[in-house]
C-alpha cells in the first residue's frame, strides 16, 4: 500500500479552509474519498474547490495554507485505498 | 491647493494610466507595490517605489496602514485609489484626509452614502430614480435573505454591499441555490472588499446596461452621457460602448439627469458612474448603485468626449472648479472597449497566470492599449485576470467595428491564453454587429458557439 500523491492542476493560491472562518476541509490523518474537497485554490481573484480524486487513508498537507501554488506541485499525500 | 505628488494605491493597468496622466500633469508619481508587483510596469514607469508587503491584498492593497505609512514616508500630498481595493472605502478616504493629505475622489461622506449599495439605493429612491425590487438595507444574516426572496421571488441577485466590478454577485434560481450561493458570496466580498456585507434584489432578466459617467467639483456637477456595457459574463464586463445602442434621447436625457441629480444631491467631488438597467421593451430605467471611483471602461467615455478623466480626478482634487459646462460636452463619434483577460476563452474562462514571450500591440492614432503588460512579464496569480483594454474610436460605429476587427487580429499577446479570441468571434457575431444584445446574450452565446472558441484558442499560441 503506497503513498499517492494528489497535485495541483492549477497555479494559483492555496487555501485549507473555504473562507477564514470555517473549519479546514481536511486535517492531517483524516481519510479521504475521491469526491470530497481538501482545499481551495485562488486563481487571479476565481475561486476553485479541490476534490481529492482519489480515496485513501492518513491524508498529509504538503502545502501551507495561503502559499502559492503551481501545477504539478503537490498539495498532500495519503496511504492507498485497497484497490 | 494643486497636487504635485501623487502615490498610487493600486496596481495592474490602472495604476500605469493614473502615472501617465499625472506626469502629463508635471505631477510627481510614487507607486506602492507588493513583493508579487516589484517588476510590474507601474513599478518602472512612476518616479519612485514603495513596498507595502506580501501579495495577499489584504496585506498590501488593502492594507491602509501600510499605504498610509507609504504617503509619508514618500511624503506625497495627495493619493489616488483607483478602482476596486480601497477606492470605495470611506474609511480609507477619511484617514488619508486625516493625516492631512488629499484623497483623488468623492469625500468619505459622499464615498459612504453613495458607494454603499444600500444607502444609494435609499437616496435614488428620494430622488425618484426608479430601482429594483429587493432588501431595503443589508441582509442580516441567511435568514433574513430568505425573507426577502419572498419579496423578489426567483430569479434573484445576491451582491456585495461594497461591491462593484462584478465580485461577490449571485445569481439564485431557487432556495437550493440560495443556500449555497449566499455563503460563497460573503466570502468573496469579504476577500475582495474587507466587507462581506450583502443585499438580495430582483434579478432583471433581458435588460440592457447603460451607465452615466459624471464630473462633479462639490459645488455642481455635469454628466458626460453614457456607456452601455451590456456584453457581461458572470456579471463581469467584457465589451463596452460608448454612447449606448438604443436610448431614445428623451431616455438618454433623463438618465443623465438623474446622475447629475444624484451627484449633486451629495456635493460630490471627482469622477464617478452610476449605473442602470434600461429595459429596451418598455423604455424603464431602474437604479443599480453607484460606483465612487474611475471606472475601468472609463476611456471610451474619454474617447467619445476627448475628456481625460483621470486627469480630470486630479484637478478637481488639487481645488480646480469644474473648466466646462454642461453644454461644452458633446458626443464625437463612437468607442468600443475589450477586456482583454489572462482567461482561457475555451476552458471556461479559466484564468491562468504566467510569462508573457513577447507583445504586439497595433500602432493606430485612434486604437488605445491600456495595459500592465511587457514583453518578459510574468503575470502574477494573485490579482484580477485583466491584462489589458482594447480602446478603438471611429467617426461611427460601423466604422469602429471595423477598426476593431484589425486592431483584435493585430494585437498579440504570447505565452498564456487570453480572451483574445472570444472579441474576434464577437466581432463578428451578426447580432453584436447589429447591437442586439442585452446583459443575458453573452452566456447563451457563449454556450451555442463554444466550438468555435476552442479552434480559435487552438489556433493561437
Amino acid at each position: 500500500m503506497g503513498k499517492i500523491q494528489i497535485q495541483s492542476h492549477l497555479p494559483g493560491v492555496f487555501y485549507r479552509k473555504a473562507d477564514p472562518d470555517s473549519p479546514t476541509y481536511k486535517n492531517d490523518g483524516d481519510s479521504v474519498v475521491e469526491s470530497d474537497i481538501i482545499g481551495l485554490i485562488e486563481v487571479m481573484k476565481s475561486f476553485h474547490e479541490i476534490p481529492a480524486g482519489v480515496s485513501g487513508n492518513s491524508i498529509k498537507f504538503l502545502i501551507d495554507n495561503g502559499a502559492p501554488i503551481m501545477p504539478g506541485q503537490a498539495i498532500a499525500e495519503l496511504d492507498g485505498g485497497e484497490e | 491647493m494643486s497636487i504635485n505628488s501623487l502615490l498610487i494605491a493600486n496596481r495592474g493597468e490602472i495604476a500605469v494610466r493614473i502615472i501617465r496622466a499625472a506626469k502629463e500633469l508635471g505631477i510627481h508619481t510614487v507607486q506602492v507595490y507588493s513583493d508579487a508587483d516589484a517588476s510590474s510596469l507601474a513599478v518602472q514607469l512612476a518616479d519612485e517605489s514603495f513596498n507595502i508587503g506580501p501579495p495577499i491584498a489584504a496585506e498590501s492593497y488593502l492594507n491602509i496602514d501600510a499605504i498610509l505609512n507609504a504617503a509619508i514616508e514618500t511624503k506625497v500630498d495627495a493619493i489616488h485609489p483607483g478602482y476596486g481595493f480601497l477606492s470605495e472605502n470611506a474609511d480609507f478616504a477619511n484617514r488619508v484626509v486625516e493625516k492631512g493629505l488629499i484623497f483623488v475622489g468623492p469625500d468619505g461622506n459622499s464615498i459612504g452614502q453613495l458607494g454603499d449599495k444600500v444607502k444609494a439605493r435609499e437616496i435614488a429612491e428620494k430622488a425618484g430614480v426608479p430601482t429594483v425590487p429587493g432588501s431595503k438595507g443589508r441582509v442580516e444574516d441567511i435568514e433574513a435573505g430568505r425573507e426577502i426572496l419572498l419579496i423578489t421571488g426567483f430569479p434573484a441577485m445576491i451582491k456585495a454591499a461594497a461591491g462593484g466590478g462584478g465580485r461577490g454577485i449571485r445569481v439564485v434560481h431557487n432556495v437550493e441555490d440560495f443556500e449555497r450561493y449566499y455563503p460563497q458570496a460573503a466570502a468573496e466580498a469579504k476577500a475582495s472588499f474587507a466587507d462581506g456585507g450583502l443585499y438580495i434584489e430582483k434579478y432583471i432578466a433581458s435588460a440592457r446596461h447603460v451607465e452615466v459617467q459624471f464630473l462633479g467639483d462639490g459645488k455642481t456637477a455635469v454628466h458626460c452621457f453614457e456607456r452601455e456595457c451590456s456584453l457581461q459574463r458572470r456579471r463581469q464586463k467584457v465589451w463596452e460602448e460608448a454612447p449606448a445602442l438604443v436610448l431614445t434621447e428623451k431616455a438618454r436625457q433623463k438618465l443623465c439627469q438623474s446622475a447629475v441629480d444624484l451627484a449633486i444631491s451629495v456635493s460630490y467631488s471627482g469622477a464617478g458612474t452610476v449605473e442602470f438597467l434600461y429595459d429596451e421593451a418598455s423604455g424603464e430605467y431602474y437604479f443599480i448603485e453607484v460606483n465612487t471611483r474611475i471606472q475601468v471602461e472609463h476611456p471610451i467615455t474619454e474617447m467619445i468626449t476627448g475628456i481625460d478623466l483621470v486627469q480630470a480626478m486630479l484637478r478637481i482634487a488639487g481645488g480646480e472648479s469644474l473648466w466646462f459646462k454642461q453644454s461644452d460636452i458633446r458626443v464625437h463619434g463612437h468607442a468600443i472597449e475589450c477586456r482583454i483577460n489572462a482567461e482561457d476563452p475555451s476552458k471556461n474562462f479559466l484564468p491562468w497566470p504566467g510569462l508573457v514571450n513577447s507583445l504586439s500591440v497595433p500602432k493606430d492614432g485612434s486604437v488605445r492599449f491600456d495595459t500592465l503588460l511587457y514583453s518578459g512579464y510574468t503575470v502574477p496569480p494573485y490579482y484580477d485576470s485583466l491584462l489589458g483594454k482594447l480602446i478603438v474610436w471611429s467617426e461611427d460605429r460601423d466604422t469602429c467595428l471595423q477598426k476593431l476587427h484589425h486592431a483584435l487580429n493585430e494585437l498579440d499577446i504570447r505565452g498564456i491564453p487570453t480572451t483574445i479570441p472570444l472579441h474576434i468571434a464577437l466581432a463578428k457575431d451578426k447580432n453584436v454587429l447589429a447591437g442586439n444584445y442585452n446583459t443575458d446574450y453573452l452566456e447563451g452565446w457563449l454556450e451555442s458557439n463554444f466550438n468555435q472558441l476552442e479552434q480559435a484558442s487552438q489556433g493561437g499560441v
